[in-house]
């Protein structure tokens, strides 16, 4: 199977809910409505014809320009003995960064929807355990954000100019 | 509920702020038992990004520090199972082997541990006459030692009765939980990405996918074992086709993204150039998003990687096969001994390092 026989698959059954698609690098990428990205999911994983059982990553990208879509989920699944890889990207408004957790349909989801939380603060709605994974329960911001500056912002030691920043 | 511990170092955060060529210390960093794995599949990303391409003697000589880097990695997890099954004799004969790789790795790159091996382009100097005495010296006497480690516990009635039905896992739920690496192909999956992705012409080689049937610790000690005699097949076959090539290369000639040598720098005009403009981040980098896996130690180690055309990355995010597969760590251990959830988990090859990125 190819990637455009894949996308033709996904256009016949899911329509105008799936869109952008490109082929970066040889990897099939394009969006869902967030509405939509557990069905093309679940689509990707039960279909006998596809066969995406494997949930190889799950992270999340923010593009503070990009009003109203400013978070992107980005899930990668694969086809493991077809050696095929699919890229699926879901933009989220930053002011309700809600999408449906995938852990009812890969247990690797769990951590990796808590690692996205606990960096980019996206909601995963239904998930099992909805934690910060790697800092403390307390912190009050989401640190892979960009408006998160790298540096401590309170140092007036450090001329930004100076050093490219 | 466990926890993985509150520690971060914020390797894809601090490399948003980095030139390309300063991200590979921060990879040494994640699966520390080999190093190299990391550094190399972080500059085949950049070269992927690029569209550069390797002369086959790069590919070649990466192949041998990877597969070495391999060797290290699963002797320091198998002997380590021993250990905590009561063994402490195999460890110790297969420990010297670690360090004259690590010696190896010495002569090639100067560090040990944390390599930081290589250049976006291929290697930062060729390999010496010295380095290749030490890779024929560790081909030559790596066998007996191997052959008596396994003779020490493959069919030791305490360790196989110690190990055998313990953390078992089917392959369904493997696959369900992204299990990658000897860890998944211990349930039965011939998946590798050596050979379902191949990079750095691991095409041009003969090589056989070690799996087991119950997922167990027995297997995955099995499956490693058979994989360190995998890894040394292909150091010697790739030691068999560097004969035939021009043993000067050791680069790709991309005079923009490869650091100049340090001597022409300071004597040639174009190289100062180039080296200025690598350095101050002046070099025309290529928009896209790129996704690149190696096989490594203990799965499958992945860089996505977005560029915007800056000095940095926009965003780079590791694919940690442990951090992963560790969540699947309370089902394997539930209903067993305390001691068995002991050697269950260093039958995983978990790594701290790649807990968090």
């Amino acid at each position: 199977m190819q990637n455009e026989e894949i996308k033709q698959t996904l256009i016949t059954k899911f329509g105008e809910h799936v869109s952008h698609f490109e082929e970066p690098y040889g990897m099939l990428t394009f969006e869902v409505d967030k509405d939509n990205a557990l069905k093309v999911l679940t689509f990707l994983k039960e279909d006998s014809g596809l066969g995406f059982t494997f949930l190889n990553d799950l992270t999340a990208v923010h593009y503070p320009d990009m009003k109203g879509r400013e978070l992107c989920v980005v899930y990668m699944v694969q086809n493991i003995y077809h050696s095929l890889r699919v890229r699926i990207k879901v933009f989220i408004d930053i002011e309700k960064p809600e999408v449906f957790t995938a852990t009812s349909i890969f247990e690797t989801a769990n951590w990796l929807e808590r690692e996205a939380y606990d960096f980019f603060g996206v909601q995963f709605v239904g998930h099992p355990n909805l934690i910060r994974i790697m800092n403390v329960d307390e912190m009050d911001y989401f640190p892979l954000r960009k408006d998160f500056k790298l540096e401590e912002q309170t140092r007036k030691d450090k001329d930004d100019n100076m050093f490219g920043r | 509920m466990p926890t993985v511990g509150y520690i971060h170092r914020a390797f894809e955060k601090i490399a948003e702020r980095r030139a390309f060529y300063q991200i590979t210390p921060l990879t040494d960093r994640l699966n520390y038992c080999s190093s190299p794995i990391n550094n190399i599949g972080w500059h085949m990303t950049v070269e992927k990004l690029i569209g550069a391409q390797m002369p086959k003697r790069v590919d070649y000589l990466r192949v041998i520090i990877m597969e070495l880097a391999r060797i290290a990695d699963h002797l320091v997890c198998n002997s380590v199972i021993g250990v905590d099954s009561g063994a402490l004799t195999g460890f110790v004969y297969v420990f010297e082997f670690r360090e004259y790789i690590y010696e190896i790795f010495e002569e090639i790159c100067g560090a040990r541990l944390t390599t930081n091996i290589g250049r976006i382009g291929g290697f930062e100097r060729n390999f010496s006459e010295l380095a290749f005495q030490k890779i024929d010296k560790f081909l030559k006497d790596f066998p007996n030692a191997m052959k008596e480690f396994e003779t020490l516990l493959t069919r030791n009635k305490i360790f196989m009765e110690r190990t055998m039905g313990v953390g078992g896992i089917n392959a369904e739920r493997a696959l369900n939980y992204g299990f990658t690496g000897p860890n998944l192909r211990a349930t039965g999956i011939d998946y590798d990405i050596r050979v379902a992705h191949p990079y750095s012409s691991y095409e041009d080689f003969e090589l056989s996918i070690p799996v087991g049937s119950t997922g167990d610790v027995y297997d995955r000690y099995l499956v490693r074992n058979e994989e360190i005699w995998q890894s040394f097949s292909l150091i010697q076959q790739a030691l068999a086709k560097l004969k035939d090539l021009d043993p000067s290369i050791y680069h790709a000639d991309i005079p923009a993204f490869y650091l100049p040598e340090k001597k022409d720098v300071y004597t040639k005009i174009e190289q100062l150039i180039y080296h200025f403009k690598i350095v101050m981040g002046e070099t025309e980098i290529p928009v896209g998003e790129v996704y690149h896996s190696v096989e490594g130690g203990n799965g499958e180690l992945g860089f996505y990687l977005i560029s915007d055309g800056g000095r940095s990355p926009y965003r780079l995010h590791f694919r940690r096969p442990c951090f992963i597969y560790y969540q699947a760590y309370p089902e394997l251990i539930k209903g067993g001994m305390l001691s068995d959830a002991v050697i269950t988990m260093s039958s995983m090859n978990l790594i701290a390092g790649e807990l968090d990125a």
